[in-house]
């Protein structure tokens, strides 16, 4: 910052929209930043000695003959062990009251890993959810979202996920959070003790929707810091990542685009998985995993932010309100984690995906027996049998509430196999019918 | 003199360049960004102004920054050492870089120069040769990899002298020739070919003649795929799309596999380095990755790149097909790359058509599935790239426009479907709206009746509208009810569910039913068949639907067991118990 007091000043707008400005300038270069009266702004575009700025703060009040100067590099955060324990708005500036955190300068953003120097996932992360450690195991550097409708407990879920996973570090990035959830996170980190490990990096609905573009940048720089300089175990939480989706639709509809599908920029796909992929096991030990949340409409996973994040995710996990039980679920049907075969029954125990699989068929012939009695037929033995287990199935092990080892999710499992069905009935290999038939 | 420029406009990897001579357009430049050379290629020229794609982040570059234009296109490196290797898009190999992180400007050499290959002679001094003939070969892993004239070479040529047999790297002159104006042109064992145009050099491109066998049921029975021929795999995500395009991969009948991760997932191509060094090639017994090149442009590298990834592996592709060999193009997926000339298309303020992808779309994609098939070369021998690409249909929704140009393209269509995927009956390829137009060729349908059994083909087709008959029967069922319809509509949707469980579905974690040679598709299609010839009696659907599972269990034993073993044949015997309680 030594070169502050050299800097060109400009002082004359050619055009100002919602979101960007636009001046002539020379010597500027692509993605650096600028401050345009004050706020923040980046380079999106230069047209000759035409540049456009994105103004992340908005562009309310902004006059034709606000001053503008240049910083001459691209958004960056300071990296160090400091971060720990520190929340930061957007622009990596303390909102805890604490100090400047001290340390290398990185630029936010930064290049992609080779896909050659990746390791494949090995290692299990446990949450102590059944829906999820015993339906969808979750794997260190993979990255899934929560698809969930607005109305259900997603931060919760997430915070306890977080605080329950083993793993060195936790980074949250906090996009559109709500006041209350913002203080939400804030005090189940710290009334589990656990502030030390964690990082956060939060934009609340007060603040102005452009600037979360910077949030997962900001939050995966500090994520790749302690991954791979001090190879560590680090989780990234981004919630909710259908409000950044929003923010790049606003920006690119500003600066003229053309809209694709819902009314998302073209670029939709390769922006969520420029942060999707940061997610990494390293050949070091390091690794990033990151948890994200999507919020839908109404449970239509059509709209493009969701189809667009289920082909870029290693699968997704489903909250659902289950009506039998009144309890939040972890839907079995629709939830998937793509990685799960690389720790099930190697990390776990040996029947863990024999037992899975029965489980969710199952569940799922309870499925089509409500649908009968739905339709007025009559309904068999086998679908009383079935509807009673599902009742069953999902207060103690779908439901979100629970929380036990993975080994106590396969005996609850075998315990319900045992009080409705018959051994054949579940499909289950003889061998570990003969082991673990209770 | 090459054509220098500056920079005078950006808009994220879409930069302007006033230039000072002429340029072409494909033509390739670097941009000069603090020292780093950042590659990129001219798309639209307007006056003294060319548009140029970067295939970098364009982050720091300024107006006013210089750019050297290199007077050619994008070129792919051929030459013996291209399989096992794994490149980006560009044909860096990936391996060789430094670093965890890729960095900018870093461009690593295909080929290794310092490696020595055993060559043999084919050609012999006085021999008139064209572009494409043999002029000898070393061996590369266990395939003969020929040597040949370089493509671009034009006319005709006398081969004046040429090295003997002994071991050489690829910079070596092996072999000198005397074009028409008897002037001397030397020919070492690697040559360039610009990627977006098609390799020729052979003599015709017939029409398929035979199936490529993958070992999948429902592609190889019910959908085959010619050598040489097309298809295209559409399907919601999660619906197994790239574990079906490995299964393929690993299974393929082919001497060589270019597999382009286009725009997907890192951690898939991961699956790819750590697995395919371990598995066992079922056709040679040699090591997957000894036929396999990996082109890898993943969803987090350089959108631009990810058109010529599809491109360079092609190119490959066509470079093996000229040595006589069967080559398999799997690109997954062809969205992506739809997806990156949209949103070029869209940084140059083109007139967007369907959905904002460009209006030429269609054409681009039909002149790229065009380039697949087999071809008969300058000597007779037969060569072919058969290509599969996956397409990512937004929102599933198979009314899209790449889904609908590709359609048009590809002659096979593997349908994956949701609903399947959700009753885990995988491969989810859907067998009603699927289909094979080479079916349809006499040619290979004689084919079939030679290599199968006569009448192959109507026998394939009448398992088709069993299983279309039978979706007819659930869809009554499930409107008037399982009593409200007659015994044998049961019946009727049981056998289709037969042929579903017992031969369209498959394990492809399995180690046995994962892959299943012709040899015993036929066995298990016949089996099936004659099971649904025959005329049950039931005295209610309950009995209809447990005597039916407990056929389709044993099947599925079979399926299970070695072929032939005594595992199967106790199977076999079991389901002839079965089938002896009832019917005829």
């Amino acid at each position: 910052m030594a070169n502050k007091a050299y800097r060109k000043i400009y002082t004359r707008l050619e055009a100002i929209t919602k979101a960007t400005v636009s001046l002539r300038a020379s010597g500027v270069s692509n993605d650096e930043l600028a401050t345009v009266e004050g706020r923040l702004a980046q380079v999106v575009k230069t047209k000759g000695d035409l540049v456009t700025l994105q103004v992340f703060a908005g562009t309310e009040g902004i006059p034709t003959d606000a001053e503008v100067s240049f910083h001459g590099n691209p958004p960056t955060l300071k990296v160090s062990d400091q971060l720990s324990g520190r929340f930061f708005n957007a622009y990596g500036k303390p909102i805890d009251g604490g100090p400047e955190v001290e340390g290398e300068e990185r630029q936010a953003g930064g290049p992609s890993v080779n896909p050659y120097k990746r390791r494949q996932p090995s290692e299990l992360i446990p949450t102590g959810i059944a829906g999820i450690d015993l339906n969808n195991t979750l794997v260190s550097g993979q990255k899934i979202p929560f698809f969930a409708d607005p109305d259900q407990p997603y931060n919760q879920v997430m915070a306890d996920v977080a605080l329950r996973a083993d793993v060195d570090k936790i980074v949250l990035g906090g996009m559109g959070l709500s006041n209350d959830d913002y203080l939400f996170f804030r005090h189940a980190f710290e009334s589990a003790g656990a502030l030390d490990k964690i990082v956060s990096f939060v934009n609340t609905t007060e603040e102005p929707p452009v600037e979360r573009l910077l949030i997962p940048d900001m939050a995966l720089t500090a994520a790749e810091y302690f991954a791979v300089d001090k190879n560590e175990k680090v989780l990234v939480l981004l919630t909710d990542m259908t409000l950044y989706a929003d923010a790049l639709s606003i920006v690119s509809n500003r600066m003229d685009q053309i809209p694709s599908k819902d009314s998302m920029p073209g670029s939709l796909y390769s922006d969520l998985a420029k942060i999707y992929e940061k997610a990494v096991q390293l050949p070091d030990g390091g690794s990033i995993t990151i948890i994200a949340v999507t919020t839908l409409n109404d449970g239509d996973i059509t709209h493009a932010i969701p189809d667009n994040t289920g082909y870029i995710t290693e699968g997704q996990l489903f909250l659902r309100a289950d009506s039998d039980t009144g309890k939040v679920i972890v839907d079995p049907f629709r939830s998937l984690s793509r990685l799960k075969q690389l720790v099930q029954g190697k990390k776990t125990r040996e029947d863990h995906s024999q037992v899975m699989n029965a489980g969710v068929r199952l569940y799922a012939d309870a499925q089509n027996a409500k649908t009968k009695l739905e339709n007025g037929f009559d309904l068999s033995d086998y679908d009383l049998r079935c509807l009673d287990y599902a009742k069953d199935y999902a207060r103690e092990l779908l439901s979100i509430d629970v929380n036990i080892k993975i080994d106590e999710m396969l005996d609850t499992a075998w315990k319900l196999f045992a009080k409705y069905f018959r051994p054949e009935e579940t499909g289950i290999r003889q061998a570990f019918i003969d082991k673990y038939w209770k | 003199m090459n054509t220098h420029g500056k920079v005078t406009g950006i808009v994220s990897n879409l930069v302007t360049v006033q230039v000072d001579g002429p340029v072409a357009e494909n033509e390739l430049c670097y941009i000069n960004l603090g020292g780093t050379d950042l590659l990129a290629e001219v798309i639209k020229v307007n006056g003294d102004k060319a548009s140029v794609q970067v295939f970098e982040s364009t982050r720091g570059l300024r107006n006013g920054d210089s750019v050297e234009f290199l007077g050619r296109m994008l070129e792919a490196t051929l030459g013996p050492g291209l399989l096992s290797s794994v490149y980006d898009g560009l044909q860096n190999d990936l391996t060789t870089m430094t670093g965890v992180f890729l960095k900018r400007g870093e461009y690593t050499d295909p080929l290794n120069h310092e490696k020595l290959w055993d060559f043999t002679p084919i050609a012999a001094p006085g021999d008139k040769v064209v572009a494409a003939d043999w002029l000898g070969e070393v061996t590369e892993g266990w395939l003969p990899h020929k040597i040949m004239v370089p493509f671009s070479f034009k006319g005709s040529y006398t081969v004046k002298e040429i090295v003997p047999a002994g071991q050489y790297n690829i910079d070596t002159t092996i072999a000198t020739l005397l074009n028409e104006e008897n002037e001397e042109v030397k020919v070492t064992m690697t040559q360039k070919w610009p990627v977006k145009v098609a390799v020729r050099g052979y003599k015709e491109k017939p029409r398929p003649q035979k199936i490529m066998e993958t070992g999948v049921r429902v592609i190889d029975s019910f959908n085959p795929i010619a050598e040489g021929g097309t298809g295209f795999i559409p399907g919601p995500f999660g619906c197994g799309k790239t574990v079906l395009q490995h299964a393929i991969a690993k299974q393929g009948e082919a001497d060589v596999i270019v597999m382009a991760a286009c725009g997907e997932r890192a951690n898939e191509v991961v699956e790819i380095f750590t697995e395919f060094p371990e598995l066992i090639d079922p056709h040679t017994g040699r090591r997957l990755m000894e036929r396999t090149t990996i082109i890898c442009n993943t969803s987090n590298m350089p959108v631009a790149a990810r058109e010529a990834s599809v491109y360079t592996a092609m190119t490959i592709c066509e470079y093996y097909r000229a040595m006589g060999l069967r080559c398999l193009l799997l690109a997954d997926s062809t969205s992506r790359w739809a997806q990156a000339l949209r949103e070029m298309s869209n940084r140059m303020e083109e007139l967007p058509g369907a959905d904002a992808f460009p209006v030429d779309l269609s054409a681009i994609i039909s002149n790229f599935y065009s380039r697949a098939g087999m071809v008969v070369l300058n000597n007779g021998k037969t060569g072919s790239v058969t290509f599969i690409g996956t397409v990512s249909p937004a929102g599933g929704n198979l009314k899209e426009p790449v889904t609908e140009s590709t359609k048009k393209a590809a002659r096979c269509f593997y349908a994956l479907e949701q609903n399947r995927a959700d009753q885990k009956r995988y491969p989810a390829v859907n067998p009603i709206d699927s289909y094979s137009k080479y079916l349809e060729y006499p040619e290979i349908v004689a084919y079939l009746n030679e290599k199968v059994e006569k009448g192959w083909v109507e026998k394939v087709m009448k398992a088709k509208t069993l299983v279309l008959r039978g979706k007819e029967m659930a869809d009554q069922i499930n409107i008037l009810g399982d009593d409200g319809v007659p015994m044998s509509y049961h019946e009727t949707f049981w056998k289709s569910e037969l042929i579903d469980f017992a031969f369209l579905q498959q394990d492809g974690f399995d180690p046995v039913d994962s892959l299943c040679p012709m040899e015993r598709q036929k066995y298990m299609l016949d089996l099936i068949l004659e099971i649904c010839e025959r005329k049950f009696e039931f005295s209610d659907y309950e009995e209809c639907r447990s005597y039916f599972k407990r056929i389709i269990n044993s099947l599925r034993q079979m399926n299970y067991s070695k072929w032939e073993s005594e595992e199967f044949k106790s199977f076999r015997t079991q389901l002839n118990e079965i089938l002896s309680e009832n019917g005829k």
